[in-house]
């Protein structure tokens, strides 16, 4: 039974078709797992029950020609589930359950996936180590009292842990690149568009987008393929010719050229990295794949530009947790004093800080100097990587500047904690697809990620080329168990 | 009238001041579901029974346009003669408040899908045109009920998510006579569209009106207040009145004139001070990142133009031209649309030989008459185009007398009777037989030897007395025109 946790996505759909392992096994097994990994913190509500009630019930009338025939999966507790509980990491959505199920979850249970539960992220999503959330920060599989990043922390710990075979988790700056990097698994960040954004909670609806994460290549490329689809109910979803990403993954990238821009070598950055990135150079290079050095000037700028545009529109965003229609209400004198109660007791210290940041950037007189320029800078970050794109076809860079850090290491140094996200917002402020794929460890053992960023609705190529790459890489994370008596 | 007896001015001692006067119309897009959500816009249904999730902001859920809500928009603007704008930007207006469910409300602040137009005005001294700045779609919010407990506040959000188009005017109107033919104006074209119900007991149709007063000459404005939230011509007018006779009182007595928000007590009649302009919200404006800029084709435009109809004031021209009617009765015709509507169905009816003006005169008389009395609106008139035609043909072949007319009208109210068979049931034709009113009118005179005799020596007085004899004779049925020329005839 152990051995089924091990297994990845398309082993597990294999076993599942031919019979030789039943959902119920497969889920009891994620569960058994689960129950013994409490210490992780991963889970914020588990329907583990309701799970094996419904693998039972796939075992009586199966259908092999699903996607995810039974296959059990955990999901973030950002992706409203329908009469369970959503809490996307905050006090003020603690008794919040939806009566609606959110697109990309919904596309997943379509396909024959099974809930097991809800995982724990940063509040709203904001955060890089996942301790900013309400339930408690969530412990890495790697070592002990590690970050597994954020904010798909709970995500990213559940799926290196094996709780769950795949997940999803949603990136607005690199909270699914960043986490798996941290935690030694591949996980996609989709072109702005391709996955819906209905049902899921708002952190900053110009970058939120849904993404899978995954053991391997393969595994994340047939959870794409469920996830993404055009949404009429979602007005920034696009309605263009989607892959059979898991069918058409090659490993083949003769020819392909990959730039490598020099504006990822920042300042203090550790040789470690450096030494990943010139590793990657040379699988690149093995693949049969040309390397070209690329510019994108306005690198530095993304960090700062995202720290405004993101924070406006979650100032925005999360107005609508007032106490007035669900969720957590504390009580108050008059309306504005309940309102000021609501939130300065439901909402964490990050996400007020967020809300105040976002806040002064959209007020008259600071609009023109913050918002209004940072979306002009945002237009120039894009059109660096339209240029770059006419020479190549995809981007390598490395997916964090260091590996994962001690719990509390940061919590005080908000900016360096930011710091974290300096090679994956340009993504999202790009809108452009970008993935992580475990490429090797530093020196305390702790796995170290590639970044590999496509062209927009490109998917496939940097499928392939992280598929190609991962061949060569033969990446072994190392996974010890700690957190298990 | 000369243009000076109509000029609305205030006088204090030896100063005159004007008015200057612009309105932000608040108008309910006439659409079976509302601007960003499928749920119903009925007026009336029981409190948060046409609620959606997205009208409830709930976590996660987004706002997709209502296309319909668009067309009504555009068709709104080119009735407006304004500018469509074949891009425009949904942004978030930012505050909190209970009845604000999303914490904002989706607007259009800086790109509207409408741009500058006009509409002209028709007054006692001539027409007045009336730029309009802009129009912009927007979220209506939901209410609040503060007086059904003394300690809670109830939210009702059937409203919340409504399409609204406010309309801007440029500062143009001068009087609150100006602004009750503007807004009966934006009506009326809405009305015709099909865009607006313009109903203002149903808050379809509100405004916030900006006041100001300047010493009449002056090309300055003064410093202007907003009255908020207006929901009648009639609170309009007495709000501008109100508030230009306390600013000029404020400048008389050698104060300035804060630049506020005011709110129009329709008991006191009076306005007050709601929020200064130190308090006025910041509301954080910035494109909605939930929608995409709203870009529409030149196509998709011409197709709208292709779909406008007939608007009054082409209507009105038209009136007077091929019906050769006043400028007045044309434009009390065709100011509502259901009234313009019934008059062409009468005419239509009345075939070939018709008489329009007669038809006109009945209609702004008689049956206008009827509607008021019993507070009726056109459309739901008793009588039916149809068989109002055919009264009016019945008086213009001399079947019945415009006298008798009224009888046969009274009777065709109830159960619109076709008034033919009045005529026939009653037998209330008129008697046009020239034999027989010859031996009806001899007879009269046989009768009154005396007073004929008296009427050929000079007392011409006594021909009507000879009219109104034959008249009674005839039972009221006699053509009057023939016992005209018969009594000349035989006196």
């Amino acid at each position: 039974m152990s051995d089924i946790t091990k297994q990845s996505l398309t082993e597990l759909v294999e076993n599942i078709e031919n019979k030789k392992l039943s959902s119920t096994d497969v889920t009891k097994a994620f569960i058994d797992r689960s129950e013994k990994s409490e210490k992780l913190n991963a889970y914020i509500t588990n329907d583990f029950t309701s799970a094996l009630d419904k693998a039972k019930k796939f075992d009586q009338k199966p259908n092999f020609d699903l996607k995810l025939p039974g296959i059990p999966m955990a999901v973030k507790d950002l992706f409203c589930t329908k009469n369970i509980k959503t809490t996307a990491g905050s006090k003020i959505l603690n008794n919040f359950i939806p009566t609606y199920e959110s697109t990309v979850t919904e596309n997943i249970w379509n396909e024959g996936a099974i809930l097991l539960g809800k995982l724990n992220c940063d509040e709203f999503a904001m955060g890089s180590s996942n301790e900013t959330s309400f339930f408690g920060n969530v412990q890495s599989p790697i070592d002990k009292n590690l970050v597994p990043g954020g904010s798909s922390g709970g995500s990213a710990s559940a799926v290196a842990g094996q709780l769950t075979p795949v997940t999803i988790g949603t990136d607005t700056g690199g909270s699914i690149r960043q986490p798996a990097s941290f935690t030694g698994i591949v996980g996609l960040k989709p072109t702005y568009g391709s996955c819906s954004r209905y049902g899921i909670v708002a952190f900053a609806s110009s970058l939120d987008q849904a993404g899978p994460m995954a053991q391997n290549v393969k595994d994340c490329a047939l959870l794409h393929e469920v996830i993404s689809s055009y949404d009429p109910k979602d007005s920034t979803s696009i309605d263009f010719k989607r892959n059979h990403y898991s069918k058409e993954l090659t490993n083949n990238i003769k020819g392909k050229k990959i730039g490598i821009p020099k504006e990822y070598r920042v300042d203090g950055m550790p040789k470690e990295i450096e030494d990943l990135w010139q590793k990657g150079i040379q699988y690149i290079k093995d693949c049969g794949a040309e390397t070209i050095d690329i510019s994108l000037p306005n690198t530095s700028y993304a960090l700062p530009t995202y720290y405004i545009v993101a924070p406006a529109e979650a100032s925005s965003n999360l107005a609508r947790y007032d106490g007035v229609k669900y969720g957590f209400r504390a009580k108050g004198e008059n309306l504005i004093d309940m309102y000021e109660r609501t939130r300065s007791e439901g909402f964490g210290a990050e996400v007020q800080r967020r809300i105040m940041i976002g806040t002064y950037v959209l007020s008259s007189g600071y609009y023109d100097a913050y918002y209004l320029k940072a979306q002009k800078v945002r237009k120039l970050i894009k059109n660096d990587f339209d240029e770059a794109y006419k020479k190549v076809d995809a981007i390598l860079t490395p997916s964090t500047p260091s590996s994962a850090f001690k719990i509390g290491e940061k919590t005080n140094d908000p900016v360096s904690m930011y710091l974290n996200d300096i090679f994956t917002v340009p993504v999202n402020l790009a809108g452009l697809p970008g993935i992580s794929i475990p490429a090797g460890h530093d020196s305390k053992g702790y796995p170290l990620g590639l970044q590999i960023i496509g062209k927009a609705f490109d998917e496939q190529n940097i499928l392939n080329i992280a598929y190609a790459m991962e061949e060569k890489i033969n990446f072994k994370n190392k996974i010890t168990d700690w957190w298990i008596k | 009238m000369s243009k000076k007896d109509t000029e609305y001015l205030i006088n204090r001692k030896d100063n005159q001041y004007e008015v200057v006067i612009g309105l932000e119309v608040h108008a309910q897009v006439l659409s079976e579901s509302k601007l960003f959500s499928t749920s119903s816009t009925k007026f009336g249904a029981e409190p948060n029974t046409q609620v959606s999730l997205v009208d409830a902001a709930f976590p996660g859920m987004l706002p997709v346009i209502n296309e319909f809500c668009v067309k009504q928009a555009i068709k709104t603007g080119i009735g407006l003669n304004a500018k469509i704008n074949k891009r425009s930007v949904f942004d978030r207006k930012n505050y909190f408040y209970a009845d604000l469910p999303q914490g904002y409300q989706i607007s259009q602040f800086k790109d509207p899908i409408v741009g500058e137009g006009k509409v002209i005005l028709d007054m006692p001294n001539g027409q007045k045109e009336v730029g309009i700045e802009r129009l912009h779609l927007e979220q209506d919010a939901g209410k609040s009920i503060h007086d059904l407990d003394p300690q809670n506040t109830f939210v009702d959000l059937n409203r919340s998510g409504v399409a609204l188009m406010e309309i801007v005017s440029k500062p143009d109107l001068r009087s609150p006579d100006e602004v009750n033919a503007y807004i009966k104006k934006l009506r009326s074209i809405m009305r015709y569209l099909g865009t607006c119900d313009g109903n203002m007991q149903e808050g379809s149709l509100r405004a916030d009106v900006n006041v100001s007063v300047r010493p009449k000459g002056s090309k300055e404005f003064g410093t202007r207040c907003e009255i908020k939230n207006v929901n009648s011509i009639k609170f309009m007018q007495m709000a501008i009145e109100y508030e230009a006779n306390r600013q000029v009182d404020l400048i008389e007595e050698g104060k300035t004139i804060d630049q506020e928000t005011r709110l129009f007590d329709t008991r006191k009649n009076e306005t007050r001070s709601m929020r200064s302009k130190e308090d006025a919200h910041d509301y954080r404006y910035f494109p909605d990142p939930d929608l995409l800029p709203l870009e529409v084709s030149e196509k998709f435009i011409e197709e709208l133009k292709n779909d406008i109809p007939e608007l009054p004031d082409d209507k009105k021209k038209r009136f007077i031209e091929e019906f050769k009617l006043s400028s007045y009765e044309a434009n009390i015709l065709v100011s509502d649309i259901d009234t313009a509507k019934y008059f062409e169905e009468v005419v239509a009816k009345m075939g070939k030989n018709k008489d329009i003006k007669l038809a006109v005169n009945w209609i702004t008389g008689e049956l206008f008459a009827v509607l008021n009395s019993k507070g009726l609106e056109i459309s739901q008139s008793p009588v039916s185009a149809k068989n109002f035609a055919i009264l009016i043909n019945l008086i213009k072949n001399g079947t019945i007398s415009g006298k008798i007319a009224k009888t046969v009208f009274e009777l065709m109210i109830d159960g619109d009777k076709d008034p033919q068979k009045i005529v026939e049931e009653k037998g209330l034709k008129q008697q046009s037989d020239p034999k027989a009113l010859e031996a009806l009118i001899d007879k009269i005179i046989n009768d009154n030897r005396e007073k004929a005799i008296e009427y050929k020596q000079g007392k011409e007085k006594l021909f009507g007395f000879f009219v109104g004899q034959a008249m009674k004779a005839s039972g009221g049925k006699a053509n009057p025109q023939l016992i005209n020329e018969i009594l000349k005839k035989k006196l």
